[in-house]
């Protein structure tokens, strides 16, 4: 008999995980966020040359199903949510200028398959208008006790997690030697015991995060890991269109150069910046590993029913 | 001859590095959130059992391997030479002592085994999991000893000397398990 019809997760595992969403819930409901939806399926992508959306043919005729606009499951829900902030967090007179907003949703990224990556997985993302880059650490330190109860975050530079456990300077290194680090000698050292968040990374690294002028400069993003994991990865965001501009332009020109297709540059959340996005920090976190690492499962598949395979 | 991209690496693949062929044994997909991907795998080469551990990164490719695993029958042994027959094509083929290593101590005529053939050379052969084998010489059994747990060396038809219990005499045909090289149980008398 064919078994693949069975669960990967335990019922017990599906309580943990639905207890966990409730806790999350809790934590930004008790501190003013609105609790919001957006499009998993749209017409922009977050152009990042190291990740992959799903593409879906959004077909007029049932008769031709290929045959239509292209649109892309989100890999994260950024655009739409800083499009809320750009509408209605910005500026006198506007509806809520301390207006803070998150979503658990689902996410998908092509590709990732393994002990920690399904390629849909469910992602819990917050924004708030007025946070700096201290005040995004701060708030997403206090989401990880409030929930994990390991104690305060270790606060950890990019370059000193390096020397003290790669010995080297990233500095010097190009991005792919600092992956191959990071996932090799870096990250396992990372949250043992107590949460530890990862700040100030290689300005190559920046994503949509500001960076902040210095020598060098660095990027103001930060991410958390628990027990040598990636759980989350938060910006004090970029606000400047032009500079999105470019990193996109650069972004397709080294997908071209890997072979792969290219994202499109423009997206309403540059038009939305045009507008003016509010000074703001904003994080995403992979609920599936926080679940992993609150109950010690040792693979994504097992705190997912029905992982990729048996999706 | 077909190549596999990262995309398709997994656990079982055979790929061809420098011209030998290797197993994928393990393959880890590890990725940071913003970063590239990375595939660590460990692979086996499945001429020289040695084991290899490499990281690609998403992008890079590797050649298949044209390894093909087929049904055979072992025919006899002449000098140091191993013969074997495709079951199906009749095809023979010679295995060396150094490929074979220690499946010879269950190498008996006829016997079903498969041998794994690289750009159709023969390069190892597996014996079938369990073969049944007649004991040539022992020191006599102890009778009513019928514990298991003390053993003896016994000789079977293939010369191969296997630790059995104390009770198996001379004659009897003994069941051996031949991943361990254990015996499992007395067939006959």
């Amino acid at each position: 008999m064919d078994r693949d019809f069975l669960p990967t997760a335990t019922l017990d595992m599906l309580r943990r995980r639905a207890e966990l969403l409730q806790a999350i819930r809790q934590f930004f409901d008790s501190r003013g966020f609105l609790e919001i939806e957006t499009p998993i399926l749209s017409h922009d992508a977050v152009v990042d040359r190291h990740l992959d959306p799903l593409r879906v043919t959004l077909f007029t005729d049932p008769r031709e199903p290929s045959r239509g606009e292209t649109l892309w499951l989100q890999t994260s829900p950024e655009f739409a949510m800083k499009r809320l902030l750009a509408a209605y967090g910005v500026g006198r007179g506007s509806p809520d200028p301390a207006l803070a907003i998150y979503q658990i949703t689902k996410v998908f990224r092509g590709g990732e398959i393994g002990r920690l990556h399904n390629p849909e997985f469910t992602m819990v993302e917050w924004y708030r208008v007025g946070d700096d880059y201290a005040a995004g650490m701060d708030l997403l330190a206090d989401l990880a006790d409030s929930i994990l109860s390991r104690g305060k975050a270790e606060r950890l530079t990019f370059a000193e997690a390096f020397r003290r456990y790669a010995d080297v300077d990233p500095r010097g290194l190009e991005d792919y030697e600092i992956d191959l680090l990071l996932t090799s000698k870096v990250e396992t050292h990372l949250g043992r015991g107590r949460p530890t968040i990862l700040h100030d990374y290689k300005a190559s690294q920046s994503a949509l995060a500001r960076v902040r002028s210095g020598n060098p400069p660095v990027a103001e993003r930060f991410e958390l890991y628990v027990d040598g994991i990636e759980l989350a990865n938060g910006y004090h965001e970029l606000l400047d269109p032009a500079v999105l501009r470019e990193r996109n332009r650069a972004n397709n020109v080294a997908r071209v150069a890997d072979g792969k297709y290219k994202l499109p540059e423009e997206s309403r959340l540059l038009a939305a910046m045009d507008h003016g996005l509010p000074a703001c920090s904003g994080c995403a976190l992979g609920f599936d590993r926080l679940v992993m690492v609150a109950t010690g499962a040792k693979s994504i598949q097992e705190v997912i029913p029905f992982p990729i395979e048996r999706a | 001859m077909s190549t596999y991209r990262t995309g398709d690496f997994r656990k079982g693949l055979k790929v061809q590095i420098d011209g030998e062929p290797y197993l994928m044994s393990e393959m880890n997909f590890r990725k940071p959130g913003k970063g590239n991907a990375i595939y660590e795998c460990t692979l086996k080469n499945l001429i020289r059992g040695t084991t290899l551990k490499k990281v690609y990164r998403g992008g890079d490719e590797l050649e298949s391997a044209d390894v093909e695993e087929v049904p055979c029958q072992y025919l006899y042994k002449q000098g140091d030479t191993y013969v074997f027959m495709n079951t199906k094509t009749y095809d023979q083929y010679e295995l060396s002592k150094d490929q074979i290593e220690d499946a010879w101590k269950y190498l008996k005529e006829g016997l079903p085994v498969s041998v794994l053939l690289f750009n159709n050379q023969p390069i190892s052969m597996t014996p079938p999991p369990h073969v049944e084998l007649k004991v040539e010489y022992c020191e006599p059994g102890a009778r009513g000893d019928t514990a298991t747990n003390v053993t003896k060396p016994v000789r079977v038809e293939t010369g191969a000397e296997i630790l059995a219990p104390l009770f198996i005499n001379e004659g009897n045909v003994l069941k051996i398990d031949t991943r361990t090289g254990e015996y499992i149980e007395r067939v006959s008398t």
